[in-house]
């Protein structure tokens, strides 16, 4: 049988593994973890401004959010790419991927600020805490216990936009597909292999965050 | 005090010449049209334990809350110690003071909630310590010696490293109730300490509460539907209703020989 007549050909399938295997750990994985790093600080300093700056500060970083919010991915990263020459693709994907996910992930924060319990500021009023110690010490800890699954699941969609940075020109592990499939003219078991892999990182993720939910609620 | 008061409305000392540890002058409370308190005028001496009673919504837990800062008065002062609390008149006008000044006569003053509130993402040894060391500046070694002090006090010498959550509700509440005498008050609110909790724990709270009462001179303000307790612990009564006084006295005369019908009614109904 002609090689060109299968759907499925497992020696392809071997044969893409070290591309993609690469790709994943150098762009997919690297683009996540430090987008996701950025992400989470810069959105806790989105939150906490927009909770605390004087009102037009807090005003101008609503809409900033609200742009941001409001736009596509996919056209940010283009913006970038064209606006901003001379950041390495890379290095760009990882910027713009941090600031777009960091006001999602504000929101979540916001949400879980305001999820403290009156009583819990009424305390630190009562102890004559200052504000600083009130929400480093008790309103954020308790704040993030609650966010943290929300945010692990928009770590896991980051994970599956990845793919975006191929207008930046970076090679993820679709791209790395097209280019193999391109070259030897069977696409259908890269791009299996490119999915089969995001599968293998994101579903035993998004298990450990359901468990996560489970054990982070306070029980009183 | 840096701040010291400029001028008052009314005199700041009583007519022996002590100054009360906590007065209200004329004291307004409203939420939007409900006035929960009317030109409130009372004083508490130095040591003083007074229960406040009165039928819900009667504006007793107002009362403490205004004395915790955690509302603010629509007119009227109150005053700690002769000093201002929150306003001051100055030029006929009702000012506000600052942040800071709020801060240094919060530090003279406890509270222990009804919900206890203690900090879940903090151990009870780490509930403790907090304001003492991070507001008062206690050594850390100090402060934890106190609470430990403290703990064996309210019966929990050996829950310095458990978590709130793992304590039963009245656990949960000697806890508040060392972490708010680890500041050393001048004056405890207790509101409503054993609302929340399970009728076979409420003896073991209250029971903590008498020994303080007891063992030190806080000078302590208390919303209460307990009124044995009321009785046993406090030296003056005032009851409420509608927002104003509308009787006070000993425990003995309020409990036994009540002159106000509203205080018949009400003690008939709770005793």
């Amino acid at each position: 049988m002609n090689d060109d007549q299968v759907i499925w050909n497992w020696d392809h399938a071997l044969a893409v593994l070290p591309d993609m295997l690469w790709a994943f750990l150098t762009v997919t994985l690297y683009v996540t973890l430090l987008g996701s790093l950025i992400a989470a600080v810069l959105g806790l300093i989105i939150a906490l401004a927009r909770k605390t700056a004087p009102r037009p500060i807090a005003g101008v970083l609503t809409f900033v959010m609200n742009f941001i919010r409001m736009t596509p991915l996919v056209v940010q990263l283009l913006f970038a790419y064209y606006a901003l020459t001379a950041v390495p693709p890379l290095t760009l994907g990882i910027l713009i991927f941090g600031i777009h996910y960091a006001t999602y992930m504000a929101e979540v924060y916001r949400a879980g600020i305001d999820a403290v319990p009156r009583g819990q500021w009424e305390a630190t009023t009562a102890l004559s805490m200052s504000r600083g110690r009130t929400w480093t010490a008790v309103i954020v800890p308790q704040a993030l216990r609650s966010t943290l699954p929300a945010l692990g699941n928009y770590v896991i969609s980051m994970f599956k936009e990845t793919p975006f940075l191929a207008v930046l020109t970076v090679t993820d592990m679709v791209r790395a597909a097209q280019e193999y499939g391109g070259t030897n003219f069977r696409f259908m078991e890269a791009i299996t292999m490119a999915g089969i892999l995001f599968l293998i990182a994101s579903y035993p993720t998004s298990l450990l965050i359901g468990r996560l939910e489970k054990r982070l609620v306070y029980t009183t | 005090m840096s701040t010291q008061p400029d001028t008052h409305t009314g005199a700041i000392a009583l007519s022996d010449g002590e100054v009360p540890t906590i007065r209200f002058d004329k004291v307004e409370k409203r939420f939007g049209d409900h006035v929960v308190l009317h030109d409130l005028d009372f004083t508490v001496r130095k040591g003083d334990r007074v229960t406040l009673i009165g039928p819900s919504g009667s504006g007793k837990t107002t009362i403490l809350r205004l004395v915790m800062t955690l509302e603010e008065a629509n007119a009227g002062y109150i005053l700690i110690d002769g000093q201002p609390l929150t306003h001051v008149e100055r030029d006929g006008k009702r000012v506000e003071l600052k942040e800071k000044h709020k801060n240094e006569m919060r530090k003279r003053i406890g509270m222990v909630f009804q919900q206890f509130n203690l900090f879940p993402n903090m151990t009870v040894l780490e509930n403790i310590i907090e304001a003492p060391v991070h507001v008062l500046k206690v050594p850390k070694a100090q402060a934890i010696a106190r609470a430990h002090e403290l703990l064996e006090m309210v019966g929990l010498p050996d829950k310095a490293d458990a978590h709130p959550t793992q304590l039963s509700g009245g656990q949960q509440q000697r806890v508040a109730i060392a972490r708010a005498l680890a500041m050393e008050p001048e004056i405890l609110l207790l509101d409503e300490v054993t609302s929340a909790l399970d009728p076979e724990v409420v003896g073991e709270v209250l029971s903590i509460l008498r020994d303080i009462a007891r063992d030190t001179d806080v000078t302590m303000l208390i919303v209460t539907h307990e009124m044995q307790f009321a009785r046993d612990v406090s030296n003056r009564v005032l009851m409420f209703d509608g927002g104003r006084i509308v009787e006070e006295g000993s425990p003995e005369q309020i409990f036994s020989a009540p002159q106000e019908q509203r205080t018949k009614d009400f003690l008939a109904a709770v005793l």
